[in-house]
């Protein structure tokens, strides 16, 4: 077979594919450093924006945004695991029951649901049992959403784990729960990790959802970058953009070699 | 010191079904104490099924199964003095050797030192003494699957079963593990039960054999009895290599038939209980001589040299292909092919069977 190199016009077609995705992260990044107040003009390499987001006038509305942000996705990527887990126990590991095509579907269809349509239904949802809306809309909304992110590479890696290893652990004097505690949740760790690494950073990121129940007065960073982006780009939003790339990249890499590792030794 | 009649496992009318299937269709049987038990079968013919109830990782259907006497078929598998070694050793990937040896004595309770000296002597056992801090993907499969045997004496269980241990190694690995097997149980006096659908390995070490087909045991015997005197077309077709001929049954009686043989050689030979008629007799190929002057008459077709033995393909007067194994010995005189050549079946060679 041929490889991918002797296709004509692919290389191009590549490159082109690459620089539309990351040209404007990479002028993001860059002008994050310029040392002007334009947001166009190259006015020389600063750290001046990064000191202005921890020190300037939109530090406390970030600050308290940026907090907000890191609080719901502690506790929306770490319940949405525990949920996950249980859910890819019971699919994976439960024997044939009624309606399991069915569950699984009914796990994995947020993914394929418009967000704006999730968005839209959360809010009427919360206004019709009278939830007021704010930082506890938000913590439950995203709780819900990041569940099939959690699930997916949590189920896959319980998939790989043979079911002959809870067996031995029975059959060598293990009751069930110690069966589960001893053997099957540190291999299932790896699963369990990149699950919530990936929840952690899908609700860090979450901006329509977000924004539909967030309620007046309440920020996560997303929400607070659109609304100061409103009112003209400023050269720190280019700063908080890039420091939140770099959190994210941080995350994605850690779930990719957490998961990685696991798989050499299974 | 236990008699040796002492019944380890006592089986009796397990049935096994899931959904449709029906894997084991009421099977009994008795296991001494004591003993290297097999269970061998075509795959498929429920040997790992049976196992995996006497373990406690399937209920049976109904049935009842006993260990020294008491009911063990509704206790959950962490109850059952019992430990199983698995088809692909199921070795615990993130523990070191020595931690998959001591993990059933530590979930039995057994204190951290105590644990580690007889896991240590378990790991010593089985010449592993040095891997004990590995991690079971670093070692050999001839390494990993010693450490599971290690893993499941290590609590001493009343009985040990064994699924196919040794179908993953290579065939040296595998000749010199039989004998080690062998030995370990003789040392320890477990009784073994041990599943294969390798019939010389069943041969080699049994001391009992249960010959299992669709889900039925069809016989129980030492290797010589269910190779000398099978029961049924079954067993002797599986067991060993033999000629099977149909012939005319005209009379039984006291366990010896009178038989014709196709080509029309007439002659008796011992019997199991069948009704004059047509029924297949079993000839083994190392039972039969080359005679000059002997009544039934063959023609070579072609010789198969086999190394320590040669087959010698022949035909009977009316056509019938037929085998004869003759020792590669110095002196053996090997008829070339045409040869028209006299056959002595010698006693015990012809044996009619069931169906
Ligand atoms: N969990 C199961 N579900 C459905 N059928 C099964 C299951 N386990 C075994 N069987 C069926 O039972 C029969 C016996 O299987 P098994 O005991 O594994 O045979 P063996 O070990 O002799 O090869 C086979 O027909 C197999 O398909
Ligand atoms: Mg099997």
């Amino acid at each position: 077979m041929k490889g991918v190199r002797y296709y004509p016009g692919f290389l191009p077609l590549t490159v082109l594919c690459l620089v539309i995705l990351y040209a404007p992260l990479i002028v993001v990044m860059a002008y994050s450093f310029n040392g002007s107040t334009s947001i166009t003009k190259w006015g020389g390499f600063s750290l001046r924006w990064y000191v202005d987001v921890f020190t300037g006038p939109d530090a406390g509305r970030f600050g308290q945004a940026a907090w907000n942000s890191l609080t719901i996705a502690l506790m929306a990527a770490t319940s949405a695991t525990v949920i996950a887990t249980a859910a890819a126990l019971a699919m994976v590991k439960g024997g044939r029951f009624r309606g399991k095509g069915a569950s699984f579907a009914l796990i994995n269809l947020p993914l394929m649901v418009p967000e704006i349509v999730t968005a839209v239904a959360s809010l009427i949802f919360f206004t019709a049992i009278g939830l007021t809306t704010g930082y506890g809309t938000i913590l439950v909304a995203h709780m819900a959403f990041c569940i099939p992110f959690a699930f997916l590479p949590i189920a896959a890696r319980l998939e790989g784990i043979e079911g002959s290893y809870e067996q031995a652990a029975r059959d060598l004097y293990a009751t069930r729960a110690q069966a589960f505690r001893l053997i099957l949740l540190p291999l299932l760790a790896p699963g369990l990790a990149s699950g919530w690494l990936l929840a952690f950073i899908i609700s860090l990121d979450d901006f329509i959802i977000t924004n539909f129940v967030k309620g007046a007065g309440m920020e996560t960073l997303p929400t607070a970058i659109f609304g100061s982006v409103k009112q003209g780009i400023k050269p720190n939003i280019m700063a908080i953009s890039t420091l939140m790339l770099a959190v994210s990249v941080l995350f994605v890499t850690a779930a990719y070699l957490i998961n990685r590792k696991g798989q050499k030794t299974p | 010191m236990k008699s040796k009649m002492t019944t380890a496992i006592d089986i009796r009318d397990v049935v096994k079904t899931f959904g449709e299937v029906t894997a084991l269709h009421g099977v009994s049987l008795g296991i001494a104490d004591n003993a290297f038990f097999t269970l061998l079968g075509p795959s498929g013919c429920g040997k790992t099924t049976l196992l995996r109830l006497i373990a406690g990782f399937e209920d049976v259907t109904s049935g009842e199964i006993r260990l020294f006497g008491e009911s063990i078929a509704r206790l959950e598998p962490n109850r059952r003095p019992v430990n199983t070694v698995f088809q692909h050793y199921a070795l615990f990937p993130h523990m070191s050797v020595i931690d998959n040896v001591a993990f059933g004595l530590k979930m039995q309770g057994m204190d951290l030192p105590a644990r580690t000296a007889r896991a240590g002597q378990m790991l010593e056992m089985v010449h592993l003494s040095d891997y004990a801090d590995r991690l079971p993907a670093q070692l050999s499969g001839g390494q990993q699957q010693r450490v599971a045997l290690a893993r499941a004496l290590a609590p001493a269980p009343k009985v040990l079963l064994l699924d196919e241990p040794l179908s993953a190694l290579d065939l040296k690995l595998r000749q010199a593990m039989r004998v080690e097997l062998k030995q370990l149980q003789e040392d320890t006096g477990i009784t073994f039960i041990f599943v294969t659908h390798d019939q010389e390995e069943a041969l080699t070490m049994s001391d009992r054999i249960a010959v299992m087909s669709a889900g039925q045991v069809q016989q129980v015997g030492s290797a010589q009895e269910i190779y000398e005197a099978p029961v049924n077309l079954f067993v002797a077709d599986f067991i060993g290599e033999t000629n099977l001929l149909q012939v005319e049954v005209h009379e039984v009686r006291e366990g010896r038939a009178t038989v014709t043989l196709p080509g029309g050689h007439r002659f008796a030979c011992p019997s199991a209980p069948v009704a004059p008629g047509r029924h297949a007799l079993s000839i083994r190929p190392e039972r039969v001589t080359i005679t000059p002057g002997a009544d039934l008459s063959a023609t070579v077709d072609r010789v198969v040299y086999l190394g320590s033995d040669l087959q010698v393909l022949v035909r009977l007067a009316d056509g019938s292909p037929f085998t004869i194994r003759l020792q590669n010995a110095a002196r053996t005189e090997v008829p070339g092919p045409g040869t028209r050549i006299g056959l002595h079946l010698e006693e015990g060679a012809a044996r009619l069977l069931a169906d």
